[in-house]
């Protein structure tokens, strides 16, 4: 899955964040409302782009304050910008959504301390562009918002039989309610860590000793925590690559050598050939073999 | 004797029956992250009953004197979070002054909470259900408890598993998530006490 783009174009920064450096299944960050809304589709699907909407306005406003905002008071003054978002889109979604506002309930204000915002702030949008780091944002907020739904979906299907609400699992089914249970979150996202391993996918989970890096410090890492998984992973990656390529110059010199034994084989069949009709059939199948 | 008993129900509550972690996901990154040893979950658990405590007392008294009376309280989470980033380092500052000793055994961690999502978390559910001065601060103390209590847990068991045969592509987080959500079944059980 890799793809040649230029650095710091709105498509690169759309890719990052949805698929090279996804904020849930590659870098592990913001795990409590990944695990706390995802009971079903959609509620993980608002909580995305509530978070989504909130990395975008936070990313443009911090890019376009960044040289203007002193360094040793950066953190506080990015907490104070993306609080006052959060406080914002709070208010959208109570006056607008207001279902989605009461089923999301506290998670809403806490995106405040969601990792990814800080994070993507202090890792990108405070040393690139505007436009840049408004598709940083973008691009984090819908790869957190896929991944959410993704889980909410999982978790929504075998715990309710539904999918967005509507019946989808034949009558037959019984739901395994766990699953949307709070044990279940938890189980999803073991099996989702535990596949990743097992397909060495790129991920923060994969190095030996797991770390999710911050230890919940948000504030002090400055950004770290996003660092910290991106170096883990990039090594990972930097590892698997090594690997594979090792491993198909082993395979290219392994058929060089079956070509050699192969013509070798075939000029035998060849000589056979020529002591007879039935000798050259033999010899023909031989060689096809 | 019915105050006595308010306590203990609402000890009971938050620390067992809506625990903070195992059935509300707040706080889960010191919770999978400092959990891998006993000793460092248990001060990592003491630091968070330490600040959790004292900042849903200055929220709550923030909230009721300043917010509440000024009809600012759209301010809520914008305030509490200044606050909370705030008051840590005051007391830290604090104890690195009068109580070297404590903040030996805490000072680590301190900074660590910040921004743990528990402790904003706490002092907004005491707006939202609009606890009195002291339930705040008792509501707080046995949230921290709760996750001091769960910390511990996941700890003493992570150091049981450390070394057991456990299939590689469960190793390291798979694993704990996993024993994770077994402690949130057992959890769950305390929902029959409600």
């Amino acid at each position: 899955m890799s793809m040649k783009l230029k650095k710091d174009t709105p498509l690169e920064r759309l890719w990052n964040g949805l698929v090279r450096e996804n904020p849930t299944f590659v870098l592990m960050l913001g795990m409590c409302p990944t695990l706390a809304v995802t009971t079903g589709a959609v509620n993980g699907l608002g909580m995305g782009l509530s978070t989504a909407a909130v990395l975008i306005l936070s990313n443009t406003m911090i890019s376009l304050l960044r040289k203007v905002i002193p360094d040793q008071v950066r953190m506080p003054a990015y907490i104070v910008i993306v609080a006052s978002f959060v406080t914002v889109v709070e208010m959208l979604m109570h006056a607008f959504v207001t279902g989605l506002y009461e089923a999301l309930g506290i998670y809403i204000p806490l995106i405040v301390v969601n990792c990814i915002i800080l994070g993507r702030a202090e890792a990108y949008a405070s040393k690139h562009g505007v436009l840049a780091s408004a598709f940083d944002g973008l691009g984090m907020g819908l790869g957190f918002t896929a991944a959410l739904t993704i889980i909410g979906l999982v978790r929504e299907l075998l715990g309710a039989g539904t999918a967005f609400g509507a019946q989808v699992m034949p009558d037959g089914y019984t739901p395994i309610s766990i699953f949307i249970l709070a044990p279940g979150a938890f189980f999803v996202l073991a099996a989702l860590t535990a596949l990743q391993n097992k397909l060495k996918a790129p991920s923060a989970t994969n190095t030996e000793n797991a770390p999710i890096a911050c230890g919940g410090d948000c504030t002090r890492c400055a950004g770290s925590c996003g660092a910290v998984n991106h170096e883990a992973v990039v090594t990972a990656r930097t590892e698997r690559r090594a690997a594979e390529a090792e491993e198909a110059a082993r395979k290219k010199a392994e058929a060089a050598a079956r070509l050699k034994a192969e013509a070798g084989e075939k000029a035998q069949a060849a000589a056979l050939a020529g002591a007879g009709t039935a000798a050259d059939q033999t010899g023909k199948e031989d060689a096809d073999r | 004797m019915s105050s006595f008993t308010t306590i203990l129900l609402t000890l009971i509550t938050t620390m067992l029956i809506n625990n903070v972690v195992l059935s509300q996901f707040m706080g889960l990154c010191p919770f999978l992250g400092v959990s891998k040893q006993i000793k460092t979950a248990l001060g990592m658990g003491a630091a968070v009953i330490f600040v959790i405590t004292v900042s849903s007392a200055v929220t709550a008294v923030l909230y009721r004197f300043v917010l509440l009376r000024f009809d600012m309280t759209y301010l809520n989470t914008i305030v509490f979070i200044v606050v909370i980033a705030a008051l840590v380092q005051f007391v830290e500052m604090i104890l690195k002054k009068f109580s070297p000793a404590l903040y030996q055994a805490l000072g680590v961690y301190l900074p660590l909470i910040t921004t743990n999502c528990a402790v904003l978390g706490v002092a907004l559910t005491n707006v939202q259900k609009d606890f009195s001065i002291g339930m705040s601060v008792l509501n707080g103390f046995g949230t921290a408890a709760g996750f001091a209590l769960s910390i511990l847990l996941l700890a003493g068991i992570r150091e049981k598993t450390a070394h057991n045969p456990i299939p590689k592509s469960f190793r390291g987080m798979p694993i704990t998530l996993l024993t994770a959500g077994l402690m949130a079944i057992a959890f769950f059980g305390f929902k029959m006490l409600a």
